[in-house]
């Protein structure tokens, strides 16, 4: 019976102080499956894959690897059991090639005192070719996001490993890269390696694994055959409750607007967009579909005037706006939120209260430009309570909140300026499941108040769930505008990833 | 408290942790600054010294302790400031320096010595400008830009004099009682020093000026992506390091009556570590003007202590040298817990 199992994981626990992240979890890993991990941020994946990896010593607890019990005390450990860790952050030397990246592991125990660049390469050409067009001397700065994720795992491909963790490896890659890591994974599968998944994205747990393995508040709750289960039935177990509705009701016949909050017309920047023109209508949510690269995040922060030189027209409930920085943008009621929450949304080490106001000094210190505490932390209070966040007190540091926490918020902050268009990127993108729909819910409610609310995602099940209407970005332009029945996985990704000769050959 | 606020709150009940009384939560707060843990270590080595020395706490060696740092306390909340918003600046001597010298050369030439003195802390207000501009526009980074300019106004400096100190017997007494006189039994000099740390203090803290100096350290895209002109902050904080060092400049002038194109040689190492001491981080967006100063007194304790004792100049360096690790070691592992 044991004899499937590379790993078998029994009684494990582990605390951090007064948390404890497991809580006598168990886990089993057949030979040859691809196995996902679901659950909530804070729900213990991170610190069972840890462990796993000899990031983490538990406390108690057995570890069996192919049936052997194991005491996994350091990465280095794992490696020479053959566990390979793809982290979801990506950690390669940028001013390296891609090869030595590659190679870094075996580089360091080599007895060899010369490097032999020339073998180096071909062997990391070896690797590389399954995983696309990268080449091997190239820089690692110089490659995007996309293709350093690549590089990551053809890092852990050559550790010759029989267990391969996959913390989503997706978040940063288009769709097709992520089909050809999908092909990989299915070859790897067939050699005999076992595939830990996690990811937040239900069709492809759905799509590529065998079975998933559900953990909440550092508990084991189930493990299912992939095929005897649904998306909902995953998603109830992770949150611990049943969520009926995923998505909020969408705009009813009877709220449908005419009347037009925002116009764009012809805006262009030299290298990143060209002739982008749209109009957002009082109470609906506009998505802004397309594949990573596209544009999407260009033209929003050039709307806003955060980035890039901008040309073309913008009018605001009938008035031409005359901005030139962003600064004059949020003034006149535009405000973006940023993709990366932790890079470049929020002050981590900042208080909550001096987070939410950061766009809006203004509104809670005098005309000397002296700041009034109660003011700043009833604003935060206020506004917290409105987005129902959960946080002990508004002068804790904002890094002491979990993921969907801290997106409340940036959102708070964004709100505080009481906005006419507010323009999310990604606003739910490593938020669980629970918080996600919260967040949905706070726009469509938004929407309902008369906020025009423009939304990036590369979700695009969460766009046709909670956008009244998706335009489609292919390279800089805008390649397709969907709504209703029409706005399905397929139209958006035809429209995101054709070019228009074969689209009018088509029609 | 990060500990048991981080376990309740986020249970997903979305239920308040029970808070404490007011009183304790203020204790525990007290407990948990580091300036607590500076006024303590400063308390003890007084009651050592005091034990060790009979001459440590006398009225005389506690008011040359005090002369001591109260001017370079004036650049220490320069450099605070400017740590906060993620700069650092490492010519703040040869400024200070160089105000002397300016200011002194223009008194020699017939300037009377407040408009010398204004023009001097102009021109320094200008090199802070001139490494703004190269930090913000061009877009250098601070160490490099400050230390040409480090090199570059040490080198004005001794051209200007020839390298020998010039001496202004002829500086009107009101001008030398900015930097010798006393008020009551307060020298002037501790007076200014107060003034201008219970002043930046205050704005710094509650100031929404210097909140965008706070906001552009802590994450200067988050800044840009919160409508904060972070060039425009990081440009006004550099200059004001600078005009800072230009006002020091002016005070030592008037309190050695000389001007001294080699004083402040190794200031911006004191200085940096005082403000790193008090809680400024070098990655920015951390600091404030009170643990700067127990910074600065602790230093200066440390040092007046060592040359009551005895022990040689060359001994203090190594000894200082230490507790700027010691003290940085220790916040880093209390962070550590912290996170």
């Amino acid at each position: 019976m044991t004899s499937d199992l590379i790993l078998q994981i029994s009684n494990l626990s582990k605390s951090f102080g007064a948390i404890q992240a497991l809580r006598d979890v168990r886990f089993e890993l057949r030979k040859g499956e691809v196995h996902a991990i679901a659950g909530e941020n804070g729900a213990g994946k991170s610190t069972l894959m840890n462990v796993i990896d000899g990031i983490v010593r538990p406390d108690s607890g057995e570890i069996r690897f192919d049936g052997q019990k194991v005491n996994i005390t350091s990465p280095a450990v794992a490696q020479r059991l053959g566990i390979g860790f793809v982290h979801q952050e990506i950690a390669l030397c940028p001013d390296i090639s891609v090869a030595e990246n590659i190679f870094m592991a075996t580089t360091n125990v080599s007895r060899a005192p010369l490097m032999n660049y020339t073998r180096l390469a071909e062997k990391a050409a070896d690797v590389l070719y399954r995983l696309g067009d990268i080449d091997p001397s190239a820089l690692v700065r110089s490659l995007s996001i996309s293709q350093q994720q690549l590089v990551e795992i053809a890092k852990a491909l050559t550790l010759d490993c029989r267990v391969l963790i996959l913390d989503e490896p997706t978040a940063a890659l288009t769709e097709k890269e992520a089909q050809i890591l999908f092909d990989i994974m299915r070859k790897l599968v067939s050699q005999g390696i076992s595939i830990i998944y996690i990811s937040h994205r239900m069709v492809e747990i759905f799509d590529n694994c065998d079975r998933v393995s559900v953990f909440r508040d550092g508990q084991y709750i189930t493990t299912r055959n992939v095929a005897e289960t649904t998306p909902t039935e995953i998603v109830n177990a992770m949150v611990g409750r049943v969520i009926d509705k995923l998505y909020p009701e969408k705009q009813g016949e009877s709220e449908k607007s005419e009347s037009v909050i925002l116009s764009v017309r012809h805006l262009t920047e030299k290298r990143r967009f060209a002739d982008i023109s749209f109009d957002l209508r009082q109470g609906e949510i506009l998505g802004l579909a397309g594949l990573i690269g596209a544009g999407r995040s260009e033209i929003v922060k050039g709307i806003c005037k955060l980035e890039g030189e901008v040309t073309g027209e913008i009018v605001l409930n009938g008035r031409q706006l005359d901005t030139s920085h962003y600064q004059e943008s949020i003034a006149e009621g535009l405000v973006y939120l940023s993709e990366d929450r932790k890079g470049d949304g929020l002050f981590l080490d900042m208080s909550i209260a001096e987070n939410v106001s950061a766009l809006s000094l203004g509104q809670v210190s005098s005309q000397l430009g002296i700041i009034n505490d109660r003011l700043e932390a009833g604003l935060a209070r206020r506004l917290g309570a409105m987005l129902n966040l959960k946080c002990g007190h508004v002068a804790e540091p904002v890094s002491n909140l979990s993921g969907g926490n801290q997106q409340k918020v940036a959102i708070a902050k964004l709100l505080s300026v009481n906005p006419k268009v507010i323009f999310l990127d990604e606003p739910t993108r490593g938020v669980d499941v629970g918080a996600k729909s919260e967040i949905h819910r706070i726009l469509r409610d938004l929407a309902r108040k008369g906020v025009g609310i423009v939304m990036i995602s590369s979700e695009l099940p969460e766009l046709i769930g909670v956008c009244d209407r998706v335009l489609v970005v292919r390279e800089g332009r805008i390649s397709g505008e969907l709504s209703g029945k029409d706005m399905t996985e397929e139209n958006i990704m035809y429209r995101a990833s054709v070019s228009d000769k074969r689209l009018e050959a088509v029609q | 408290m990060t500990q048991e606020t981080k376990a309740v709150p986020f249970d997903g009940l979305g239920q308040q942790p029970p808070s404490s009384s007011g009183i304790m939560d203020a204790v525990r707060k007290l407990f948990r600054m580091r300036e607590t843990g500076l006024v303590l270590i400063i308390v003890a080595l007084f009651i050592v010294m005091s034990f060790a020395s009979p001459y440590f706490l006398t009225w005389v060696n506690m008011r040359a302790m005090a002369m001591a740092f109260a001017v370079e306390g004036i650049v220490v909340v320069g450099m605070t400031i400017l740590l906060i918003s993620g700069g650092i600046d490492l010519s703040v001597g040869s400024v200070t320096a160089l105000a002397m010298v300016i200011a002194g050369l223009l008194f020699l030439a017939g300037v009377d010595p407040w408009t010398a003195s204004a023009l001097a802390i102009l021109a320094c207000t200008g090199i802070g400008a001139i490494m703004g501009f190269f930090v913000t526009t061009v877009g250098l980074h601070h160490f490099i830009v400050s230390l040409a300019v480090m090199v570059i106004a040490r080198g004005a400096c001794l051209l200007g004099t020839g390298g020998r100190p010039i001496g202004l017997y002829t500086l009107p007494p009101e001008f030398k009682f900015i930097g010798q006189g006393s008020i009551g039994v307060i020298p002037v000099v501790i007076i200014i020093f107060l003034v201008v740390v219970v002043a930046s203090d205050f704005m710094l803290r509650r100031t929404t000026i210097f909140r965008k100096v706070f906001y552009t350290g802590s994450n200067e895209k988050a800044a840009a992506y919160s409508g904060i002109r972070t060039k425009r902050v990081v440009f006004f904080t550099t200059t004001l390091c600078s005009a800072l060092c230009g006002f020091a400049g002016i005070i030592y002038m008037a309190r050695f009556g000389s001007a001294q194109p080699t004083f402040g040689i190794g200031m911006e190492l004191n200085v940096i570590a005082a403000a790193v001491i008090g809680g400024a981080s070098l990655s920015g967006g951390t600091g404030t003007i009170f643990g700067a100063i127990l910074g600065v007194i602790l230093l200066s304790v440390v040092s007046s202590s060592l040359a009551l004792l005895d022990v040689s100049v060359y001994w203090q360096d190594i000894i200082r040298g230490s507790i700027l690790l010691s003290a940085v070691t220790i916040d880093h592992y209390l962070n550590k817990r912290r996170r």
